[in-house]
């Protein structure tokens, strides 16, 4: 037993390590980082993280990504409980060629979409916005939202919403207090993936933006293109873009394990 | 086949146990001999499973021994105890056919083909799937995986027991009683040891020659279906066993005598000395209504039936009645007798007469 | 049983009119870029099918679409056995378990590009952690802007540490469903733990695999970001898969018509292969 668990040890030792190296740069100064090797940080630094937070196309951008993947996490969930439901309880004309149809849309490489959105959305004027990244994000959230709704949905028996018009229930009724309620642990995971996605795709959301909308992925190619002049800023805002995916992971741990069992193919 | 003895068995699920509460098995001493049916009955957490697999060996006890015909097994693991198990939902092997399932407890002990063949089929055949043998085992209905993994137990011809543990919850009720006198009829054809645990007395009473009635860890009773019925050892094994269960009514001791609301109660015997809350037990089928006894009022009657069920109020205790043909009216007046050979003193809860003879 | 209703349709049509807006009609612009040409000012030629002619024959293209079929056998050869081992090691319950979880999933949650920057930060010669174990405490002379092994050494490290946890997720899942009868059961049945592995947990676990494989298989297929912030494509093209090569070949010198094309036939092969895996994968589970 106790050989066993080395294995897991082992790999997430080899997980941490990109990270820890990342912190601990966060916290040298760029003359450190370029005078020699160090496996600490000699002379510690906040100096990274003030120049993020005091400058405002820094944390704006921060904020940027937030409001889009939020967006983007809100408008997915709620197109797809509806559809899912459908999906789990009803028969339809075509419902099985929609949803296979909605599930190669998370096939279709990102790169193939870039042009031809950027012309889209500037055509219809969302250029630069945050609505712009979230809807564009929903090409490959939606179908995966659909999907692990649809997974959980089909493990709630079908007696439950007749109890309930039994009962007198009106449907909006039903499905806000009694089914809702019921998935939730399907909601947290499929809000989970969707808001785990969109954080980390930078190709669209760098291309649907400029100035107002830009995300915090995008701010940080600067200092990447400015030939690593910057080290300890851009290890600084990377390990400030891992904390929110940490926090996230953190509400939903005991869910995951789970989440993609009940989903199906 | 073998004799097993569970001799001194506690065990606990904490490391350190403190109190007698802490042990999910108080103290077991038990001989059951070979080729028997036996069954273990009890609520749900009186620790039967346990039990159970303390014997199979998935659990190791925290005290006392199991001997497999005089053999210490205590700290054998499963496989080598050459035991087999039947669990509450049926476990088969999904991607393998009927067949390769049957013959899996074989292969794994290197049996030769022809072995394999010949006692596959010969389960097979008593369990009556063998025209489907050849199909996987995943499309299966409930009852068949069922009955497979019960072949799965049965099949290796040198098993020193096989147990049930539950194993008929999954099943409808109309197949239950089918899959039951399958179970019994094999019983009778391979006479192996079976230990069947349940909390369904009928199912108890109809599989086995012996049941082991369980209380929160102990044993309460050890005895045939008609000792259970006729002879409850422990308030618990009256009221659990039976329907509607024993009547458990307060009494006074005085005088080497027992008095139910003031009148002295004739019991089966002497009563043993002893303290403890005396209670008089007395099953409905052993309750009469008539001109004579204690006087009572009908306060209910349901009739489920081939009898009637009648609760006569006698001050405020209910005694219930199970009455043949024409049942009184509801508040009517009676007078309730006791059959003196069935009627019996407990104290907390244990037998205190002298059985009658 | 399910019931026909078409008033489902009403609960499907949101879904169906984003997916719509966000796939119909930017694949009808690259179906429309695909068969024309254009030289600027946007005036456009029919082409019909040359582009797609040029393309299959392009030495170009097929270089990197073999660097891209060679990767994601490579991902998927390490990704999904490496997975499975690390999810049957872990243990089933226990404080432990959902701190291993949250840690496992940690890199699944950085953005791509951040994990190019990381890693490019990570294998620095001389500055990089790895860099440094490499060619000081090793004595390997490592360089991946330098050595296309190196590179292409480094990418796959880079992907199995960002990705191999999602196999693992998946399979835990599968596994943490099995019954606890089931091992009982083998167990007295005398199984060895290979048969445990080959008759219990391997088929319970193939659902979820067959998703694994395909979400693997769909991600690395596409794999950007991460490549283009760690060697741009380089050193050389060694590095530059299909995804890098279109972006190159339709934002760096805007040749709409042949990257439209590509896009076509880069989107054909993905849905193919991922039909085919699911089909078959799911071929015997016809009741």
């Amino acid at each position: 037993m106790r050989k066993r668990s080395l294995i897991p040890i082992l790999y997430i030792l080899f997980l941490m390590l990109p990270i820890y190296w990342l912190i601990s740069m966060s916290f040298k100064t760029t003359n450190e980082i370029l005078s020699g090797f160090s496996l600490f940080p000699q002379t510690f630094t906040w100096e990274n993280y003030i120049t993020i937070f005091t400058d405002p196309s820094w944390y704006w951008a921060y904020i940027n990504s937030i409001i889009y993947v939020s967006l983007n996490t809100v408008l997915s969930i709620c197109v797809a409980l509806p559809a899912a439901y459908a999906f789990s309880r009803y028969r339809f004309l075509g419902d099985k060629t929609l949803f296979f149809w909605l599930l190669t849309n998370r096939m279709a490489p990102a790169a193939v979409f870039v042009l031809p959105f950027f012309q889209l959305y500037s055509a219809v004027g969302l250029f630069d916005t945050h609505i712009a990244v979230a809807l564009a994000h929903c090409l490959f959230n939606i179908p995966l939202a659909v999907w692990i709704l649809e997974g959980f949905m089909s493990g709630v028996p079908k007696e439950l919403d007749e109890t309930a018009y039994v009962d007198g229930y009106s449907f909006p009724r039903f499905f806000i207090t009694i089914f809702l309620p019921t998935i939730k642990a399907g909601v947290g995971v499929a809000a989970f993936f969707c808001f785990m996605f969109s954080w980390v795709e930078l190709l669209l959301a760098k291309n649907l933006t400029a100035v107002d909308a830009k995300p915090i992925a995008a701010e940080m190619t600067k200092t990447a293109s400015s030939a690593g002049y910057e080290l300890g800023l851009l290890a600084a805002a990377g390990t400030l873009t891992i904390i929110p995916g940490a926090i996230v992971v953190y509400f939903v741990r005991n869910y995951i394990a789970k989440g993609f069992a009940l989903g199906r193919v | 086949m073998a004799k097993i003895t569970l001799s001194d068995l506690k065990h606990s699920y904490y490391d350190t146990p403190k109190g007698p509460d802490d042990y999910a098995l108080k103290e077991i001493d038990l001989e059951w001999s070979d080729g028997g049916a036996y069954a273990l009955l009890g609520p749900s957490g009186c620790g039967k499973s346990t039990l159970l697999n303390i014997i199979s060996g998935l659990l190791t006890p925290s005290n006392g021994k199991i001997l497999f015909d005089d053999k210490d097994v205590t700290h054998l693991p499963p496989n080598q105890r050459n035991i087999a198990q039947v669990f509450q939902f049926p476990v088969i092997y999904d991607t393998m056919t009927l067949f390769d399932n049957l013959a899996f407890p074989l292969r794994n002990r290197g049996v030769d083909e022809t072995t394999v063949n010949t006692r596959v089929m010969a389960i097979a055949e008593m369990l009556e799937v063998t025209d489907m043998m050849g199909k996987k085992a995943a499309g299966l209905s409930p009852d068949n995986k069922q009955k497979i993994s019960m072949g799965r137990g049965l099949v290796r011809d040198d098993v020193n027991v096989v147990m049930f543990d539950e194993p008929l919850t999954v099943i409808d009720p109309h197949l239950k009683w089918k899959l039951r006198s399958k179970l019994k009829e094999l019983h009778q054809k391979v006479r192996a040891t079976m230990i069947y645990v349940t909390h369904d007395q009928t199912e108890a009473l109809t599989f086995a020659d012996q049941v082991v009635v369980m209380q929160e860890g102990e044993v309460v009773q050890i005895g045939t279906p008609v000792e259970l019925f006729e002879r409850p050892a422990h308030t618990f094994v009256g009221h659990f066993i039976g329907s509607p269960g024993m009547n458990v009514l307060p009494c006074e001791v005085r005088d080497g005598g027992a008095f139910f609301e003031n009148t002295l109660i004739t019991l089966e015997g002497e009563i043993e000395q002893g303290t403890g809350t005396p209670q008089i037990g007395v099953r409905p089928e052993f309750v009469t209504l008539g001109d004579h006894g204690l006087p009572a009022v009908v306060h209910k009657v349901s009739d489920v039936g081939r009898h009637a069920v009648v609760e006569a109020k006698v001050g405020h205790e209910t005694v219930k009645a199970i009455i043949e043909g024409e049942a009184p009216l509801q508040g009517a007046a009676t007078h309730l007798s006791f059959d003196p050979n069935k009627t019996r003193l407990y104290r907390d809860g244990w037998i205190a007469t002298r059985a009658s003879q | 049983m399910k019931t026909q209703n078409q008033k489902a349709w009403f609960f499907v049509l949101p879904v169906l009119l984003l997916v719509a807006f966000n796939a119909l009609i930017p694949m009808m612009t690259v179906v429309n870029y695909s068969v024309q040409e254009t030289f600027g000012n946007n005036v456009f030629f029919w082409h019909g099918l040359g582009w797609f002619e040029d393309l299959l024959n392009s030495e170009r293209f097929h270089a990197a679409l073999g660097r891209q079929i060679l990767f994601t056998t490579i991902i998927l050869l390490i990704e999904i056995p490496l997975g499975i081992i690390i999810a049957l090691s872990m243990p089933r319950q226990g404080f432990w378990v959902p701190v291993c979880l949250v840690l496992m999933a940690l890199p699944m949650l950085i953005p791509w590009n951040v994990v190019g920057a990381m890693w490019n930060i990570f294998a620095l010669p001389d500055i990089g952690l790895l860099g440094y174990l490499m060619n000081t405490t090793l004595g390997v002379d490592y360089d991946m802007t330098q050595d296309p092994f190196a590179a292409w050494a480094t990418i796959i490290t880079m992907d199995v540490w960002h990705w191999t946890s999602l196999v693992v997720l998946l399979s835990y899942a599968g596994l943490v469903s099995i019954p606890d009868a089931y091992y009982q059961a083998a167990k007295i049945d005398g199984a060895s733990s290979w048969s445990v592995f080959r008759y219990i947990q391997l088929p319970k676990m193939k659902q979820v695999l067959t998703i694994a494989i395909l979400l693997r298989f769909m991600d690395s297929f596409n794999i950007y970001t991460e490549v283009f912030v760690m060697t741009g494509g380089g050193p050389g093209n060694s590095t530059t898969f299909l995804s890098i090569d279109l972006v190159k070949i339709a934002l760096g010198q805007f040749d709409l018509g042949p990257a439209a094309a590509m896009s076509l036939i880069y989107f054909a092969i993905t849905l193919l292969v991922s039909w085919l895996f699911y089909t078959l994968m799911t071929k015997d589970e016809g009741k």
